[in-house]
């Protein structure tokens, strides 16, 4: 591939020893729209920040136009004329769209920023992606989020860029500002751009690309052009593993009216524009996962029902009380408990600090007090209680919980929430990032306090994990429930199928 | 301009423009109550007392563009003070070499606080403690007692009006020119401080290390993410907060014809110069904001105090009329919170 305009040679990298990306060969030409497809976890991000310079590899080279090269930051990939634009927006809130578009390189008179150049090209620019309703003079905080995609994509091209990286660039878009994108797309690839495209909307790769490549845990599988593969050829290249963990055995699939009447119940639940109405319910000794690709409102729902979030709308019913808990210590002290595993047990599970005990203390403290004081033995008891029954490897109580390694980090997390003795428990990808004993555990532990009669709703970004664990699981696309499977219709396919929101029988 | 960009610009505004509303409210019935207000003299004697408060609010508002806070900009005020105490007299050359040096000394201070924070990686606000109580201690190893000794003439016309400026030096007919008429009046720290903004802030303002500055305190990921120069706009932020403080010193000296490492004083200038920034409608989170409002902020402080002389209201209750102005002003940025749909985010 000689013509190709950036080239990946032997590209490894690795986050802590866990692999990103193995040996990845990859190029893409002048002219071309490219699609990156993979499952979560594939390495399409880790793909494109290494191109844009945001993360350096373990190994390797990269070619641009023939020449090897290294991008130390972004701003060094921007000036080869490598833009992307990644998922989470680049955009400065604080600052006018105008001082937003021309950021990195401003027209300056003397010297100094030329207010209205500045202000003139960011027209120019805006016009060419058809929004001259923005007025440049705005703040991008002012704006709505599919207008600061827009401002996105405009500040993107006023960087004249070879090689144009869109991560999820239509997720918030109107679809009037997605034909948008589409026709400057085509455009960019007549002008000889090389556009790489990432999106999770199949029908869009469909419109859009020329040529398509798969990658799953880490490797480049495949390249071909579009319309080799069916459909269901695609979605075969992105599974294509074994399932290696072991599942405790699941009770026998139980009809609806075996099931009761549900703990947990959720219909219309809607947020800012993350939840577009979500229906599901969750009954006792039941564990309901919640499936789809990453960013599709799965952490929202869970951090809605925790009470973390303001202004959800929709109708609730948890235990024999209506309505959404105001707040975490009004779901952790409701008559129906409530816990929550977040997702990020390093900023948002534990104060990684302070020692284990406290940390396993955190969401108890009223039951280990006598009126205002804790009680050093009540504590004590307490402590060894959730260490033994999470048997959770350690020197010390009170040596920082940041010593542990990751999956007895996520241990202390979950034995901190059974102290409260839960009726519902919400897990959010529990098991990322640690070591296939411990997911062993925690799998197990879930089917155990399922058969206690708790309610267990169950994020999991492995779909493998969905399979072996879920009795039922709830797909979510774009905020909303767009597949509901039960027992042994649960499959991989099944489940990739939903979360790109296609239809696999009819493909 | 047209009517939507007025509109648009109060908006943006909203903290700037309604400190300036209160500033003037507050000025003019301040003149009104005073028995020689609207005159010369009042407004000479205010805006002595308020050109170093407000050189060190500017010097303040950088760093907290940036998202941080220096504690040691009342310090470097004050050592630069005690060294134009020693400098600022002789002959001109000497006098303007003096000034020079004086400047440079602070702007270095501030230079090294860049340095800090950027390569030793330590947060604004626990270095600048550090590097505040050096600048202290310096400051009394230059002047262990209050003294000093600054040019008569200089302290005569930087502490009058324009007139007395130019019939000093013999400039302008002695200050009778009639091109000199219309601003003849005008107090000459009040050209001083409006000069120092024109041709410090303003370019800085426009240039694109200073809306780098104004980037990483907005969000500084991004700032990142877009290749901007990142290191360069903070060592830079603090160098010219270290001019902008040794701008507050160099005037000080000259207004008080001496020096002195007056400890409290310095913390005092430090904590006023928070509370200006904060008034004058620069968000704390950085970001949002400007120096000049930080002038409207230092002078609304001042012209609180100037009240208690002509109310005869008992000094003692200062601080506790200036604490609940404070807390008012700044109650108003807090409605932001109320809007924050994630409750996590504002743990972020």
């Amino acid at each position: 591939m000689s013509d190709a305009i950036v080239e990946y040679r032997g590209i490894s990298k690795f986050f802590a020893g866990i692999r990103a990306l193995e040996n990845v060969d990859f190029a893409c030409s002048p002219g071309s729209i490219h699609a990156i497809l993979g499952e979560n976890g594939a390495g399409k991000s880790t793909l494109i920040k290494i191109m844009s310079g945001v993360l350096q590899p373990d190994a390797g080279e990269i070619r641009l136009e023939g020449k090897p090269v290294t991008f130390p930051t972004p701003d060094a990939a921007n000036r080869a004329g490598i833009v992307c634009m990644f998922q989470e927006l680049s955009l400065i809130p604080d600052l006018s769209v105008a001082d937003n578009i021309c950021i990195s390189d401003p027209p300056r008179r003397f010297g100094l920023i030329d207010g209205r150049a500045q202000v003139a090209r960011a027209e120019e620019l805006l016009a060419r992606v058809r929004c001259e309703d923005v007025d440049p003079r705005s703040l991008v905080r002012e704006l709505s989020l599919s207008r600061r995609q827009m401002v996105e994509i405009a500040k993107a091209l006023g960087r004249k860029p070879k090689v144009l990286i869109l991560d999820e660039a239509t997720s918030a878009l109107t679809s009037r500002d997605v034909q948008t994108v589409y026709d400057l797309l085509a455009e960019l690839k007549a002008e000889g751009v090389a556009s790489l495209f990432i999106s999770h909307r199949m029908h869009e790769v469909d419109a859009l690309c020329d040529t398509l490549s798969v990658f799953r845990n880490g490797q480049h599988i495949e390249t071909f052009s579009k319309g080799e593969k069916s459909e269901r050829e695609i979605v075969h290249l992105m599974i294509g593993r074994d399932v290696e963990a072991q599942f405790p055995p699941k009770p026998p699939l139980t009809s609806a009216d075996e099931r009761g009447t549900p703990l947990l119940k959720v219909q219309g639940l809607k947020w800012e524009n993350k939840l577009n109405g979500v229906d599901l319910s969750v009954c006792r000794g039941e564990i309901v996962g919640l499936g789809g690709l990453d960013g599709q409102g799965q952490k929202e729902l869970l951090l809605a029902l925790f009470g973390a979030l303001r202004d959800v709308d929709g109708d609730v019913t948890i235990g024999e009380r209506k309505g959404i808990p105001s707040s975490p210590a009004g779901a952790k002290s409701a008559t129906t408990r409530m816990a929550l595993v977040p997702e990020d047990r390093k900023t948002e599970g534990l104060m990684l600090g302070m020692p284990i005990s406290d940390n396993l203390l955190a969401a108890s403290y009223g039951k280990i007090s006598r009126g205002p004081f804790i009680d050093p033995a009540l504590a004590r008891h307490a402590v060894e209680d959730g260490l033994r029954k999470l048997q959770i490897k350690i020197g010390s109580a009170d040596d920082p919980v940041m010593t542990l390694s990751g999956g007895n980090q996520q241990k202390v997390v979950i034995a901190k929430w059974l102290m409260i003795d839960p009726d519902i428990i919400l897990l959010n990808d529990p098991t990322r990032g640690i070591d296939v004993g411990t997911k062993q555990e925690i799998y197990r532990l879930m089917r155990a306090l399922a058969n206690e009669g708790k309610a267990i709703l169950f994020y999991s970004s492995d779909y493998a994990e969905l399979i072996g664990c879920c009795d039922r699981v709830s797909v979510l696309y774009d905020g909303r429930v767009v597949s509901e499977q039960e027992g042994d219709a649960i499959t991989e396919e099944s489940l990739v199928a939903a979360s790109l929101n296609i239809d696999v029988e009819a493909a | 301009m047209h009517a939507v960009n007025w509109k648009r610009w109060l908006l943006q505004n909203v903290g700037f423009a309604s400190a300036l509303l209160l500033l003037t409210v507050l000025y003019i019935s301040y003149n009104i109550l005073h028995p020689r207000g609207f005159s010369s003299a009042v407004a000479v004697q205010n805006a002595n007392e308020t050109a170093a408060i407000a050189f060190v609010a500017m010097a303040q508002t950088l760093p907290v563009l940036l998202g941080g806070l220096d504690l040691s900009v009342g310090a470097v005020m004050t050592l630069t003070s005690c060294i134009a105490s020693h400098l600022v007299n002789g002959s001109p050359a000497e006098i303007l070499f003096g000034m020079v040096l004086t400047l440079l000394s602070g702007t270095a201070f501030g230079l090294m606080n860049g340095l800090i924070v950027v390569y030793g990686r330590i947060q604004p606000i626990i270095a600048t403690l550090a590097t505040g109580a050096i600048a202290i201690g310096l400051a009394l190893l230059v002047r262990p007692k209050p003294g000093g000794d600054v040019d008569g003439d200089l302290n005569w016309a930087l502490t009058n009006s324009v007139f007395d400026f130019a019939e000093t030096y013999g400039l302008a007919d002695g200050g009778n020119a009639w091109w000199l008429r219309p601003i003849a009046n005008i107090p000459v720290p009040v050209i001083l401080v409006a000069l120092i903004a024109i041709l410090v802030w303003v370019p800085f303002r426009r240039s694109v290390t200073g809306r780098t500055v104004y980037a990483i305190g907005s969000a500084e990921g991004p700032a990142f993410m877009s290749g901007l120069p990142i290191h360069r706009a903070k060592i830079a932020a603090f160098t010219i907060g270290g001019f902008f403080a040794a701008c507050g010193g160099l005037y000080l000296a000259i207004q008080t014809s001496s020096g002195n490492a007056d400890i409290q004083q310095a913390g005092a200038y430090t904590l006023n110069s928070i509370a200006a920034v904060v008034l004058g409608g620069t968000s704390l989170l950085g970001g949002i904001g400007s120096a000049i409002g930080s002038i409207v902020g230092a002078m609304i402080l001042r012209v609180i105090s100037f009240y208690f002389r002509i109310l005869d209201i008992d000094p003692l209750l200062q601080p506790l009329i200036e604490g609940v102005v404070l807390l008012v002003a700044v109650s108003f940025g807090a409605f932001r919170t109320l809007r924050v749909k994630n409750k996590l985010d504002l743990f972020r």
